[in-house]
């Protein structure tokens, strides 16, 4: 059960969503922004840090739900996302990637861990400044998404076919559109 | 040395606020939301939240420039900076109400972890007349914090040591807010002060 009385039968982070609208829609321009807007890093890849971090935080509703949409990005490819929430240094993943995963990382941990080769290794695979940037506020945004769904005890379903439906309704749709109709129609 | 290139001077959040301006928005929205906008919490109560969460995780610039804008929404004067210091060190025994230290000890959880947040937690603050949406908001005031913070020390930011600074942060976000600012803007205590 969670901690505040939420609207019924809302799944993870939608249920706080619709009991704080004012909330929610900075929250989600912050999701479109980072994860599916136009960027050089591609949407799979923001989509596969974010599932990276959420899993290092152990929440089973973010890392269930953007898996969903990386993998939907990647055709269908769950077990590469399950290969990175494992040990993303020897998935068959980018170099930058992973130099990208391991900034995301120690995000995760906290700000102060991020080493000046960390950065060195991002930027020695091509990663710009700005594709630095995102991915620190990516993993700094997951540290906040995770917090608030599990600081709630919001509640996340287990079958993985209501994520893979999810996950392609954020893809298709964005973060702001699907949230707004999946709360119009609760 | 900053992690990335920052446009010289910008202090603390503002060299990412002013190099991203795109995520800047909505982040700028829900923390006024969250910090400024009218509320059954006081802005004050509010910062302090932030500015305790943010010295849990060791963010010298966000628990400086949070903790004197609480200061300066209690009117700015010794005592008062005094009293955000005691919250940083234990909030059990400082004189906030028992509703505050309740919801100090929600946010406390959520900084370690948001499962860490247990049904005694939240039945405490209730207790004590926090309601559902006071409890909602100090745990997004707590997780976002946790963004905050990581942003901030993640690209190793340029956190300035000179406390005049901060009280101008403070006096400034007490009456200004966070929606719509030019982040770019040096604050005066700055162009005397070199980098």
């Amino acid at each position: 059960m969670a901690h505040i009385r939420l609207p019924e039968g809302i799944p993870g982070i939608l249920g706080p969503m619709a009991f704080s609208p004012e909330t929610a829609g900075p929250l989600n321009e912050l999701a479109e922004v980072l994860l599916r807007a136009p960027n050089t890093l591609p949407q799979a890849d923001r989509e596969m840090i974010a599932t990276y971090v959420s899993s290092q935080n152990d929440c089973h509703f973010c890392q269930s739900a953007h898996g969903a949409a990386a993998a939907h990005y990647l055709g269908g490819n769950e077990k590469l996302v399950n290969e990175i929430k494992l040990n993303f240094e020897t998935a068959p993943i980018s170099d930058k990637l992973k130099a990208l995963l391991a900034i995301a990382g120690k995000v995760q941990k906290g700000g102060k861990l991020v080493t000046q080769e960390d950065v060195a290794r991002a930027r020695e695979q091509d990663a710009t400044d700005k594709e630095i940037h995102d991915t620190v506020l990516i993993a700094a945004a997951f540290s906040m998404f995770n917090r608030y769904v599990d600081g709630l005890a919001t509640w996340a379903p287990t079958d993985p076919q209501m994520y893979r439906e999810n996950g392609k309704r954020l893809v298709q749709e964005g973060y702001v559109q699907a949230t707004e109709r999946l709360l119009a129609n609760t | 040395m900053s992690h990335i290139e920052f446009a010289e001077g910008l202090p603390g959040i503002r060299g990412p606020l002013a190099f991203s301006p795109a995520t800047t928005k909505p982040l700028c929205d829900l923390v006024e939301v969250l910090l400024h906008a009218p509320h059954t919490l006081s802005p004050a109560e509010r910062e302090m939240i932030a500015a305790y969460v943010s010295s849990e995780n060791d963010c010298y610039y966000c628990q400086t420039s949070h903790g004197s804008t609480a200061a300066e929404h209690l009117g700015g004067m010794p005592r008062d900076y005094q009293l955000i210091d005691q919250i940083k060190q234990n909030y059990e025994a400082t004189p906030l109400s028992d509703k505050m230290k309740a919801l100090l000890a929600i946010a406390g959880k959520v900084q370690k972890g948001g499962k860490h947040v247990t049904t005694e937690d939240v039945e405490r603050a209730r207790r004590h007349g926090a309601s559902d949406k006071e409890i909602h908001d100090t745990v997004l005031i707590a997780a976002a914090f946790c963004l905050f913070n990581r942003y901030v020390d993640g690209l190793g930011t340029w956190q300035p040591r000179d406390p005049e600074f901060y009280r101008e942060v403070g006096k400034q976000t007490a009456r200004l807010g966070y929606a719509g600012r030019d982040w770019k803007q040096p604050l005066p205590a700055m162009t005397t002060t070199s980098k």
